[in-house]
């Protein structure tokens, strides 16, 4: 089938113009003014529904400032325990800003970033960043991937290339996605809000406008993470053109585990093995969300992550998953300098961390928790096909049971043996694999 | 009666001798406590804290160069402290707050600091002129330090020109909690409430006094009732303005349910202050009691510190931002900061975090206390604690009185109601 509208042509001619503009030198292009506010300035927004393109540029004065801040680092007093038990060890802060204040090469990011056609459009008064890749195949199926916190659109950039040219990484031309990677409001390249109303749900209907915008008749979308919220919520609102969804993080807790969880109390009898040990992953998960509960009630409070590098930098290397806190594939990766086979790499790691730093949006992204007031993993009640991978390293690894429940038009359920909350980061070919098997059955 | 043990000539003496000697000029002057360096030795030093100039400058250097967030999305403080208060408060601090102003206080006050169990404590040590002044040791809380107690030094411990009696007079041992102000930093674990119980007992006794009693709020009051639980021989009695009183009820309840139907009106109004503190305002609490080492961000950005201890409870917190405002009422401007400058100069952002990742206690349930107890129940408190439920929490209540004014901060909001508190609870000790 084809994915595109008749306008699709019309917007494809727009789109690679665009590019052609957007890689020409720096002086041409739309380049952000200052950093953080890039492209994409809220209240200058105007309401048309254009699409502009976007590069990556950082002034120089704003890396000189960073390395300047991270060699004046005032540091805490070492920790009193030998783990990691009271948070991001000393040492570990220590060795990374010893690189990052050095070596770290920013533009190397930028590089990275600047391959891709990245686009802006005013979506609601807000001006959305996106990242568009056709596929070279003509009936590719259209992708819209959403990243989540403490994440950005540098998760995402290892599946492009598999997603869109998957004659080149193992697969087959009927394999091919158009891959569309937004910036969630407040994140990345995208503008900050500046009023209330930027949750899940508002996310879902701007990606909606935005995959009708770019002439796209059908496509389908993916997330984990808040992409996963954002994803849960499209299929609630069952777009006309939303054919089904992926999810790397699936909420399918029935509800009276749910409320178990929520009140401590012991898990309900009758659980299988399977689902006991969900409950047990979520037991522990909800222990180590404390971040999360503060992003949710007082975000503007974290001033030092916007004053301090390192504060950033260990704020969001602190997120846990199911096999630690922080995460055991970054806690690793921050080891790596370089990597074969897709693992995380510290330079991974501090791009997406310094992309943070660089657009100010350290506290602009956790008003996302404040925003939200519903459930974390809770079935929401999703009636569209559904496709999902349970990675073995997420918060909790959805049992089938509870998947077949939460998502009665469950297309496709795979369990995998290796990778954790950032799946499409840290294993980027098996990830690319269970996207193209997710949605096979609907091309 | 007197509470001086007979060695206490003899400490007094040595008191005032180092007392002058802390007078001299800084070089000579004894150094902010260093743990590890810290002597086993049970002797008292005298302390005295001058920070150098270049630590000012850099520290202005600093608030001027803050790198700001975007505005928050609402028109009130629901989303934290707001970016116009903590900007009126950078403008201030950078330019015309002066921290030798409360250096000077400080320095004007006899400080010490002794060794007990590897870590240096440092504490204002004040005595009444009136010989058998009540010895009091009164401890701080989170965010606060010393500096929440310097208005009552006086009035505790000169009634008689404080609208009181010679028979009012307190001896005063104000101590800096480990990890906190000048007292050292633990570098092993343990120091959790419990420990830092029997290390103030350890310091009255070395101190040479009796008998005396205790008293605290927030983390000062866990220390006191777990002080009041250990019962040293000495301790007479108790007196805090953070109970922890909840019964076992409402506890359950506030963990997810509706409030008991039987509530009366000022158990209903503690509810309601719980049931608000426990959804929207613990979030600083948790993460510093799982993850306080993450919180870099306060030991390397000022206006990241200042937000972080201004966020405290939601009264508190407005009152500072009404204070910030120019509006005068409890605290002053430099009261803030004095207090948020001190964690700054000594470092104790994260050290301070710390006390929460160490204690386990429950924040507000009865521990079993039974020696005497006395409670002043402040309105904007956390919680205000019921009379029923604090009858019930300490059986040996010897004083309980509900305030008009005065919230979390008592002693440092409201000098004079807490001092007249202090004076009737402990009335009947003496």
């Amino acid at each position: 089938m084809s994915f595109l509208t008749t306008s699709a042509a019309m917007l494809l001619a727009t789109s690679a113009t665009a590019v052609a503009v957007s890689l020409i030198p720096v002086g041409l292009a739309a380049a952000p003014a200052t950093p953080g506010t890039a492209a994409a300035t809220p209240g200058k927004a105007t309401e048309d529904t254009a699409i502009h393109p976007f590069r990556t540029v950082i002034p120089d004065d704003a890396l000189v400032d960073l390395r300047r801040r991270i060699a004046m680092t005032r540091w805490p007093d070492k920790e009193t325990v030998t783990d990691q038990s009271q948070g991001v060890p000393l040492a570990t802060m220590k060795e990374l800003a010893s690189y990052w204040g050095t070596d770290y090469d920013w533009r190397k990011a930028e590089v990275k970033l600047n391959a891709y056609p990245q686009f802006v459009t005013n979506i609601d008064g807000l001006d959305i960043h996106f990242i568009h890749v056709h596929s070279p195949h003509p009936n590719a199926m259209p992708l819209i991937v959403t990243h989540g916190w403490p994440g950005s659109i540098v998760e995402q950039l290892k599946i492009i290339e598999p997603l869109t040219n998957p004659t080149a990484h193992g697969g087959r031309v009927e394999d091919a996605f158009d891959v569309v990677i937004p910036s969630m409001p407040g994140y990345g390249f995208s503008g900050k809000p500046t009023g209330t109303g930027w949750g899940p749900e508002h996310m879902a209907r701007a990606w909606a406008e935005l995959m009708q915008r770019l002439g796209y008749s059908h496509y389908v979308a993916q997330g984990g993470d808040w992409g996963a919220f954002v994803v849960d919520q499209m299929g609630l609102q069952a777009p006309a053109g939303l054919l089904a969804i992926h999810t790397n993080m699936p909420a399918t807790v029935p509800a009276d585990v749910d409320k178990a969880l929520q009140t401590g109390g012991p898990a309900p009898s009758g659980l299988s093995a399977e689902e006991q040990r969900a409950y047990e992953q979520l037991v522990r998960t909800f222990k180590q969300v404390d971040y999360a509960r503060l992003m949710g009630s007082r975000p503007q409070t974290l001033y030092g992550i916007a004053d301090s590098p390192v504060g950033l930098a260990a704020w969001l290397l602190d997120h846990n998953d199911a096999d630690g806190q922080p995460a055991a594939a970054v806690a690793s990766a921050l080891n790596r300098t370089t990597s074969a086979t897709g693992e995380l790499t510290r330079d991974e790691i501090l791009d997406n961390i310094t992309l943070y730093w660089l657009t100010n949006t350290g506290v602009s992204a956790s008003r996302l928790y404040w925003e939200y007031k519903g459930g974390f993993f809770n079935a929401k009640g999703v009636s569209i096909p559904v496709a999902v991978t349970v990675f073995p390293g997420e918060q909790y690894q959805a049992p089938r049971s509870w998947t077949e429940r939460a998502y009665p038009k469950l297309i496709y359920y795979n369990r995998v043996d290796k990778g954790g909350h950032f799946a499409a980061w840290e294993q980027p070919e098996l990830f690319a694999q269970e996207i193209r098997a997710a949605f096979r059955p609907l091309r | 009666m007197s509470f001086l043990t007979t060695s206490t000539a003899m400490l007094l003496a040595s008191s005032a001798a180092v007392l002058a000697v802390s007078l001299i000029p800084t070089p000579l002057v004894a150094q902010p406590a260093t743990a590890g360096a810290a002597t086993e030795d049970a002797a008292i030093r005298p302390f005295t804290f001058r920070v150098s100039d270049e630590e000012l400058a850099d520290l202005k250097r600093r608030i001027k160069a803050t790198k700001w967030p975007s505005r928050e999305l609402v028109v009130d403080d629901t989303q934290g402290v707001r970016l116009a208060t903590m900007q009126k408060l950078a403008d201030y601090w950078a330019s015309q707050y002066d921290w030798r102003k409360v250096e000077a206080r400080l320095a004007a006050l006899p400080q010490f600091v002794t060794n007990i169990d590897g870590v240096d404590i440092h504490f204002i040590h004040v005595k009444a002129k009136e010989p058998n002044a009540l010895p009091v040791i009164i401890t701080h809380g989170w965010p606060g330090s010393i500096i929440e107690q310097l208005k009552v030094i006086d009035p505790l411990t000169n009634p008689t020109a404080h609208g009181g009696t010679a028979a009012d007079a307190f001896d005063i041992v104000i101590p800096s909690i480990p990890g906190y102000g000048f007292s050292g930093k633990p570098t092993e674990l343990g120091w959790d409430p419990q420990h830092i119980a029997r290390v103030w007992a350890v310091l009255m006794d070395r101190l040479g006094y009796k008998k005396y009693v205790a008293q605290g709020g927030d983390w000062g009051d866990a220390i006191s009732e777990q002080m009041a639980l250990q019962k040293p021989a000495g301790l007479l009695g108790i007196h805090t303005n953070m109970p922890g009183t909840l019964p076992d009820n409402i506890s359950a309840a506030l963990a997810g349910g509706p409030p008991p139907t039987d509530l009366s009106a000022d158990e209903k109004y503690a509810w309601d202050q719980l049931d608000f503190f426990y959804k929207h305002r613990v979030g600083y609490a948790q993460e510093m009691g799982n993850r306080p080492q993450t919180l870099y961000a306060l030991e390397d950005s000022p206006i990241g510190l200042a937000a972080w201890m201004l966020d405290h409870d939601a009264a508190s917190q407005k009152l500072i931002g009404r204070v910030f405002d120019g509006q005068s009422e409890g605290l002053t401007r430099d009261d803030i900061l004095d207090n948020v400058t001190l964690y700054w100069l000594t470092n104790t952002g994260v050290s301070s975090a710390r006390l929460f990742w160490e204690s386990k206690l429950a924040f507000f349930a009865p521990k079993g206390v039974t020696i005497p107890v006395a409670v002043s129940a402040f309105p904007d408190e956390i919680y205000t604690a019921p009379r029923r439920w604090t009858e019930k929490a300490f059986p040996n209540l010897i004083y309980y009185n509900r305030l008009g004014k005065g919230g979390h901060f008592a002693a440092w909001e409201q000098p004079e109601l807490f001092t007249q508190e202090i004076r009737a609870a402990f009335k009947s000790l003496r």
